[in-house]
C-alpha cells in the first residue's frame, strides 16, 4: 500500500467518530454558544436578538424600580458552594481511593480482576435509584440511625438527610468509583521493586509513599482527579434528592433555567461560565501536576 | 528529613571483631499447610568483614531469600541475623545500614542519575553539600560522571548498572547485596563489570554479599563461596575447595564438570585416605570435611585431572573412547569404563601433539596426585 493511500485510508477510518464528536458534540455546544448572547422568550425558548443580558445578569441584579443594576454575589456563590463540594468530594475520594487501589494493585494477578468487577458494581444500577437508596439509609428513620439508635451510640436520630453532608456523602459515593480505576490502573503498573529500593536507601513508609509512589502515580492521580471534580461540580441528581435543594448547585441552577425560570440563555450562558471555570482549573491544575513530576 | 535519622546510626557497632553477617539457624518458610514451601532451611553462615562472599545455587535454592533476609524486605521465621554482632533480624530495611543493588537496577524512573545516587543520603537526612560532594565521588568511582544530569531511561544497560551501584554504594553500607546484578548484561559487558565489582570492593572495602547462579562468576569473583540448593548450605569455601574439593555430588555437579566413580574405602588418616577402585587399584584420595564411613564410597575426579593413554595395563582405569570434542584450547574425550561408566577426560592442545586416540580405541587413564575427592554421601 502507498503512504499517500495509506494515510487516505487511515482518514477514513476516523470518520465515524468525527462524524459523532461534530454531531452530538459540537454543534449543541454551538446552539449553546449561540442561545446565550440571545433574548429569552416568555415562554421558554429564544427570541433572536442579540444582547449580552444573560452574561450581564450573572453579576447584575437590575433594579425593578429604576432599572439600574447592582452588583449581586448570588451566583457566584452558587458556583463557590459547588466548588467546594466538588473539591470536597475529589479529596475524600483520593483519600478512599487510593489506599483501595493500592489494597487491588498488590493483589495476586490473578484476583485482582474480582476486585475490579466488585468496583464497577454500583454502574450496573441506575443513578437515580441508588440515589434514592442512599436516602433510604441516611433519612431519620433509616438504616444507619436505627442501627445507631439499637447500639444505643446515640439517642435519638442524627439528621443527615437534605444537609451538606448528605450532599457530600452522595457525590462521594457516586463518584469513588472513578477515582479508583484509574489509580488502579496507574498503581498496578508501578514497579514495586522500586519501593523496596527506596525502603533499602532508608526511606521510612512515608517517605517512600511521598517521594516514589506518589510522583509515580502522579498519572492516575491526575485523571482520578478530573474524572470526580467535573462530574460532580456540575452533578444535579445528588444534590436535588439528598440536599433537598436547601442550597443550590450549579447542576439544579442551570436546569431551573430550563424550567421554572423560562430563561434560556441565562442557562447557556451558566453552562458556558462552568465549562470556562473548570477549563481554566484543568489547565492550571494538569500544569502544575506534570511540572511536579518533572522536577521529581 | 526528620530529626532523628534513621539507618546506620541505629546499629551501633559493640564488637570489632565479629563477623560482618552472622546467620544463625535461620529458616524461612512461605505459606502454610500443604502449599508451605521451606525457601530457607536452618541455614547457618559467617560472612568475613571486606569479603566478596558469594551465594550460588540454580534458580529456587532460596540464595535470592536468604539476600532479602539480610537485606530485610523478609523476616527470618526461625533464627537470628546478626551484623557486627548486633541483633538486625526484627529491623525493617530503612534501619539496617546495608544496601541492595537489584536484579533489574530498580532506579527511580523520575529522578536524575545524581538524583538516584543521592537519594540514600538524603533519607538519612545528611546535609546538602556532604551530599553533592559524595554523589560526585561515587559518580567518579563508576566513572560515569559526564551523564550526572541525565534520567535513567535515558541511559543504557550497562550505565543503570553503574548508577545501580553507585546508589547502593553511596551511604556507606557496611555489607553491600548484590542480587544477580550482571545477569542482565550480554557477555562482553558482563566480563567488564566483574572486573570493576572486584575493583570497587578493593576500593571501597565494603563486605559484598553476591548472588548468582552462574558458576564461572562465582570461581572468577569470590573470595568464598556458599554453594546451596534445596534452601540448604551444602559446603561454605574458597573457589579452590568448592572445585577441588567438593564434599557433596550436588556441589561437584553444579560446579564445573566431573566424573564420579564408585570406590571401595580403605584406610583413612584425618583428610586423606586411600580407595580401591573396581580395577583393583588403590589410590589416595582426600576426604571431606567430617570423614566418611567405610565400605561403598563415591570419588570425583575433575576432567583435567586425569590422563588418556595409550597403553592399558596397571592404568587405573579403562574403557573405550566414545566421542572427542575439540574446544580449541583443549579436547573432552568421552570415555566409557569397563564398569560401565561413562568418563571425562579433559586435555590441553599442543602444537605438537597429532590426534593419538581414536573413536573405538580401547584407552587407559591416569590420575594424578590428589584428583580424588571422596564424596560425603
Amino acid at each position: 500500500m502507498s503512504e499517500a493511500s495509506d494515510i487516505r485510508s487511515r482518514q477514513l477510518l476516523t470518520l465515524p467518530a468525527v462524524a459523532v464528536i461534530t454531531l452530538f458534540g459540537v454543534l449543541p455546544l454551538l446552539v449553546i454558544v449561540v442561545y446565550s448572547v440571545l433574548k429569552p422568550a416568555t415562554y421558554g425558548g429564544v427570541v433572536w436578538q442579540v444582547t449580552p443580558q444573560a452574561y450581564v445578569n450573572f453579576l447584575f441584579q437590575q433594579d425593578i424600580i429604576d432599572d439600574t443594576l447592582h452588583f449581586t454575589t448570588d451566583y457566584l456563590q452558587i458556583f463557590a458552594r459547588s466548588t467546594l463540594f466538588a473539591a470536597l468530594t475529589t479529596v475524600v475520594c483520593l483519600a478512599l481511593g487510593f489506599p483501595t487501589a493500592y489494597f487491588m494493585a498488590t493483589r495476586p494477578p490473578g484476583q485482582r480482576n474480582w476486585w475490579i468487577l466488585l468496583i464497577t458494581i454500583p454502574f450496573w444500577t441506575n443513578l437515580l435509584i441508588r440515589t434514592l437508596a442512599v436516602m433510604l439509609i441516611i433519612r431519620d428513620e433509616g438504616l444507619l440511625n436505627d442501627f445507631l439508635i439499637w447500639l444505643h451510640a446515640i439517642p435519638k436520630p442524627i439528621v443527615i438527610l437534605y444537609t451538606d453532608t448528605a450532599i457530600v456523602l452522595g457525590l462521594l459515593y457516586s463518584y469513588l468509583p472513578f477515582m479508583v480505576l484509574p489509580l488502579y490502573a496507574s498503581l498496578e503498573k508501578l514497579d514495586f521493586r522500586l519501593v523496596e529500593a527506596g525502603f533499602d536507601l532508608y526511606a521510612t513508609r512515608g517517605q517512600v509513599l511521598r517521594r516514589i509512589v506518589l510522583p509515580l502515580t502522579k498519572p492516575g492521580i491526575i485523571a482520578g482527579s478530573l474524572l470526580v471534580f467535573i462530574p460532580a461540580l456540575g452533578a444535579y441528581v445528588t444534590p436535588l434528592i439528598l440536599g433537598g435543594g436547601r442550597h443550590l448547585l450549579i447542576g439544579d441552577l442551570i436546569a431551573q433555567q430550563f424550567g421554572s425560570g423560562r430563561n434560556w440563555p441565562f442557562g447557556c450562558a451558566q453552562a458556558l461560565i462552568l465549562m470556562a471555570m473548570v477549563l481554566v482549573a484543568l489547565w492550571f491544575y494538569v500544569r502544575n501536576a506534570t511540572g511536579r513530576v518533572q522536577h521529581g | 528529613m526528620h530529626g532523628q535519622a534513621p539507618g546506620p546510626a541505629t546499629v551501633a557497632v559493640n564488637s570489632s571483631d565479629a563477623p560482618a553477617i552472622s546467620i544463625e539457624q535461620v529458616s524461612k518458610t512461605f505459606g502454610g499447610g500443604a502449599d508451605m514451601v521451606r525457601a530457607v532451611d536452618d541455614v547457618s553462615l559467617a560472612i568475613r568483614r571486606n569479603e566478596f562472599f558469594t551465594l550460588l545455587g540454580p534458580s529456587g535454592c532460596g540464595k535470592t531469600t536468604l539476600l532479602r533476609l539480610i537485606a530485610g524486605f523478609e523476616h527470618p521465621t526461625h533464627g537470628k541475623l546478626l551484623l557486627e554482632g548486633v541483633d538486625i533480624s526484627a529491623l525493617p530495611p530503612y534501619q539496617r545500614p546495608v544496601n541492595t543493588v537489584f536484579q533489574n537496577y530498580a532506579l527511580f524512573p523520575h529522578m536524575t542519575v545524581a538524583q538516584n545516587i543521592g537519594f540514600g543520603l538524603e533519607m538519612l537526612g545528611r546535609p546538602k553539600a556532604e551530599i553533592a560532594s559524595t554523589v560526585d565521588a561515587m559518580l567518579k568511582l563508576v566513572r560515569m560522571e559526564e551523564l550526572k544530569n541525565r534520567r535513567t531511561s535515558q541511559i543504557s544497560g550497562g550505565q543503570q548498572q553503574r548508577v545501580a551501584l553507585a546508589r547502593a554504594l553511596a551511604p556507606r553500607p557496611k555489607v553491600l547485596l548484590l542480587d544477580e546484578p550482571l545477569s542482565a548484561l550480554d557477555f562482553k559487558l558482563r566480563k567488564d563489570m566483574q572486573i570493576e565489582l572486584k575493583r570497587l570492593q578493593s576500593e571501597t572495602g565494603i563486605t559484598f554479599v553476591f548472588v548468582t547462579h552462574d558458576q564461572e562468576e562465582a570461581l572468577t569473583m569470590s573470595d568464598r563461596i556458599a554453594v546451596m540448593a534445596k534452601g540448604k548450605v551444602l559446603q561454605v569455601g574458597s573457589p579452590r575447595d568448592i572445585y577441588d574439593r567438593p564434599a557433596e555430588r550436588f556441589v561437584a555437579n553444579f560446579v564445573g564438570d566431573t566424573n564420579f566413580l564408585s570406590a571401595e574405602m580403605g584406610s583413612f588418616v584425618a583428610s586423606t585416605g586411600s580407595v580401591r577402585l573396581p580395577s583393583g587399584v588403590t589410590l589416595s584420595a582426600s576426604l571431606p570435611e567430617g570423614g566418611v564411613r567405610s565400605g561403598k564410597v563415591t570419588v570425583v575426579v575433575r576432567p583435567e585431572h586425569a590422563r588418556l593413554t595409550a597403553e592399558t595395563a596397571g592404568k587405573p582405569l579403562t574403557g573405550r573412547l566414545e566421542n572427542t570434542v575439540y574446544f580449541g584450547t583443549d579436547t573432552h574425550y568421552h570415555v566409557r569404563l569397563i564398569s560401565g561408566e561413562p568418563f571425562m577426560v579433559r586435555m590441553q592442545n599442543t602444537r605438537d601433539q597429532v590426534a593419538r586416540f581414536a573413536v573405538g580405541d580401547t584407552v587407559g587413564i591416569e590420575l594424578g596426585d590428589a584428583a580424588l575427592q571422596v564424596l560425603r554421601d
